[in-house]
């Protein structure tokens, strides 16, 4: 009599049952799929009884309208935008300002919060303080009104565009924006981008060539003189070849309001301060946190060690913080995304405003557009969120928690 | 918030219940004895509460007037103020019963927002207004200018097309409400303030120095404004329209809020059949007979209706113009009730 090999039970079919059975087995599948399929039946149902409606109530309904002249016009976009363009293109004028003033937003709401958040942890009396009443003001008063604020109070309190003032000649600050004179490309500009992109390029590997050199072989390498060799001096060298790779076009008084140069309208400045002020009261408790939770004993070694207070901080103390901060800093910033749809009190277009808003009146399409708005919004706290987690696990791997 | 409210009971009502087309909606205001009547948020003259709460101007005196025929009582009125975006949803949804807030009649809002315009309340046309300090006398210098305006209007569309047809550039800053645009105007954001010319003049009396801003004299639109209800409930589309009739006919007929139960007791056959002691007109379109003497006495003919609220008789002092009688130099025209 041989003895045969029992065959091993086959592993997926285990795993779908582990996985959507839990511990009731084959008994729980089944009631799993049975509840996906009244789900997908409730979907159908709510689509098919919505749509049959809409079309006994002669709404107008589907995504046709997407073609459609929008006839309307937007007072700040990223791509060329004019009323003769389509409804398609409002949605991605909005979508690029609402990324706009996110991106922007949490970049100066992550620098403020740190900044805070150290004033708040700093042994310094009056510091310490001032970061505790930044905080304790800023995160106690609603966000509405303080876009209300920086919009209606301190902007409004600019002078007009004929008395605006004057920095330089160059740059003139009135309650109609920030005019900057405007870069305009001549035919050094691409040797010169390419060069400076090279540069770039050059610089990072060189850095990531220096710091294996340094913790693999414990040498020192100086790379700044390279760098500045690649950002400063070959540009220059470029430039002296190709000549001057832009001109800059000079704002000047015209009418009601000035011509030529960029303008960064004051809605924008309004909304991006007061989410980036807003959001960093609560990211400097959220750092605060995080430090606080580093033991004591490692900013104790650091000294220990003749490590200045700062390079403790930032060599010893927030890397491991950075674990506890992750998370909660993920949260804020998709906060800080979301909250960017307060836009529409002051006017600035963003998506809400200008397609959930004036496209939305315009066409009375209600369920499209605010179902193409909430995908929107989604996806970008997915995305978002998605960036944190995987610089989150990168983290703890470099810490090989 | 309130937006996606909106459209999420818009999604249910149109898809988990079977509210259709053939929605009763006289019978379910008589059921539920109050009328939904969607106005601004505070437009003096057409639709505003004062300090106790009470509505008035010429969009509220129309719902007044609907619910003067069913209920004989001018207060079974639930007022919804909304912002210009907010409207249609609210209507579509079925929150309010008829959207009477100063909205401009077009054919697109007609055809594709499953709702009908039932007649003209006012006719309208889009003006500007600047500070007189800009020394600005007509719309055609605005070249280059900044232009607050109200979302979601025809006013934005028309915004667009003027400056784009004579060839001028400008800026425009989108508000969701009025307030915020005039805020923002009066702030010195913009140098000039768009809106429907009664809009215009109204809104100037709710600046701090209303002197200090002039109307420039360019109408660059048409604007008729009136009230909307849902498509196919044509008995409630008859009713809110017939309604407005009625007080144009009034004002036609001399039937004025004093002298209204003196002329229910002429013989003249017209009147008559218009105040319903001859006939069953009223029953014909579902309230009783006597619904012109029920808007006349509390609510007044059209003409009282426009001294009060916008006219002479009111702090906006507008000329009746194009909205006085066609047999008087206006283009105020209703069907004859026979």
């Amino acid at each position: 009599m041989s003895i045969e090999p029992r065959n091993p039970p086959r592993q997926y079919v285990l795993k779908l049952k582990r996985a959507l059975g839990g511990k009731a087995g084959w008994n729980g599948v089944a009631v799993q799929i049975a509840f996906a399929a009244i789900l997908a039946w409730i979907a159908y149902e709510i689509v098919a009884n919505a749509s049959a409606n809409l079309e006994t109530q002669h709404i107008a309904a589907g995504f046709g309208f997407l073609t459609n002249n929008a006839g309307f016009d937007v007072s700040q976009s990223l791509i060329s935008y004019s009323g003769s363009d389509t409804y398609m293109r409002v949605f991605v004028v909005g979508l690029l300002n609402t990324l706009l003033v996110s991106v922007i937003g949490i970049v100066f709401a992550t620098v403020i919060g740190f900044v805070v958040a150290l004033c708040r942890l700093s042994p310094n009396w009056l510091l310490s303080r001032v970061g505790g009443i930044y905080v304790e003001t800023i995160r106690n008063l609603p966000l509405l009104f303080q876009i209300l604020f920086w919009y209606l109070a301190v902007l409004a309190a600019l002078p007009g565009p004929r008395q605006s003032i004057s920095i330089l000649g160059a740059a003139f600050l009135n309650n109609r924006g920030m005019i900057v004179p405007r870069p305009i490309g001549e035919a050094g500009l691409e040797p010169f981008l390419a060069i400076l992109g090279l540069g770039i390029v050059a610089s990072l590997a060189l850095r990531i060539y220096a710091r294996r050199a340094l913790f693999q072989r414990g040498q020192m390498i100086h790379i700044w003189p390279y760098v500045l060799t690649f950002l400063v001096g070959l540009p220059l060298i470029t430039m002296a070849i190709f000549g001057l790779p832009f001109t800059l076009e000079l704002p000047q008084l015209k009418g009601f309001n000035f011509a030529g140069g960029t303008r960064v309208i004051p809605e924008f400045v309004a909304l991006t301060v007061a989410l980036s002020t807003y959001t960093a009261a609560f990211i400097a408790e959220i750092v605060r946190a995080g430090i606080l939770s580093v033991h004591k004993g490692q900013m104790e070694a650091g000294s220990s060690l003749g490590l200045s207070r700062g390079a403790t901080l930032r060599l010893i103390v927030v890397p491991q913080a950075m674990r506890v901060i992750v998370p909660p800093l993920t949260n804020q910033y998709l906060n800080l995304t979301k909250n960017s749809s307060l836009a529409v009190a002051i006017g600035y277009p963003d998506l809400v405003s200008v397609w959930a808003g004036t496209a939305l009146s315009q066409t009375g399409q209600a369920i499209e557009i605010i179902a193409t708005t909430m995908a929107v919004y989604l996806l970008i706290s997915l995305v978002t969120s998605a960036i944190m987690s995987v610089y989150g696990w990168r983290l703890n791997r470099s810490l090989g928690a | 918030m309130k937006r996606v409210t909106l459209a999420l009971t818009l999604a249910l009502a149109g898809g988990l219940t079977a509210q259709s087309a053939d929605a009763q909606t006289l019978k379910t205001v008589k059921d539920r004895g109050m009328l939904s009547c969607g106005v601004s948020q505070g437009l003096p003259g057409f639709s505003s509460p004062d300090d106790k709460g009470n509505w008035t101007g010429i969009d509220v005196d129309v719902c007044r007037a609907i619910a003067a025929t069913i209920f004989n009582d001018t207060t079974k009125v639930k007022y919804v103020p909304l912002s210009a975006k907010d409207r249609f949803t609210a209507l579509q949804s079925g929150e309010i019963d008829v959207l009477s807030r100063n909205t401009t009649w077009t054919i697109s809002r007609d055809t594709s927002l499953g709702a009908n315009f039932t007649g003209v309340t006012y006719y309208d046309g889009q003006g500007f207004m600047v500070k007189k300090s800009l020394k600005v006398n007509s719309a055609l210098e605005l070249n280059s200018a900044s232009v607050c305006v109200q979302t979601g209007t025809t006013t934005e569309l028309n915004l667009a097309d003027y400056f784009k047809a004579n060839n001028m550039k400008y800026e425009v800053i989108a508000f969701g409400t009025i307030d915020e645009a005039i805020k923002a105007y009066e702030s010195g954001r913009c140098d000039a303030f768009t809106d429907d010319a009664s809009g215009l003049y109204a809104s100037r009396l709710k600046l701090a120095n209303p002197a200090d801003h002039i109307v420039l004299p360019e109408i660059i639109s048409k604007e008729p404004l009136g009230p909307m209800v849902r498509h196919g409930d044509d008995q409630w589309f008859d009713l809110v329209k017939w309604t407005l009739f009625a007080m144009i006919t009034a004002e036609e007929l001399g039937i004025t809020q004093k002298n209204v139960d003196e002329m229910a007791k002429s013989d003249k056959p017209e009147l008559k059949r218009v105040l319903g002691t001859d006939g069953n007109l009223g029953e014909q379109l579902g309230v009783t007979k006597d619904w012109v003497v029920r808007i006349v006495k509390s609510v007044g003919n059209y003409g009282e209706v426009f001294d009060r609220n916008v006219g002479t008789g009111s702090p906006l002092g507008i000329a009746r113009g194009i909205n006085n009688l066609w047999n008087k130099g206006g283009i105020q025209y209703a069907p004859p009730i026979r």
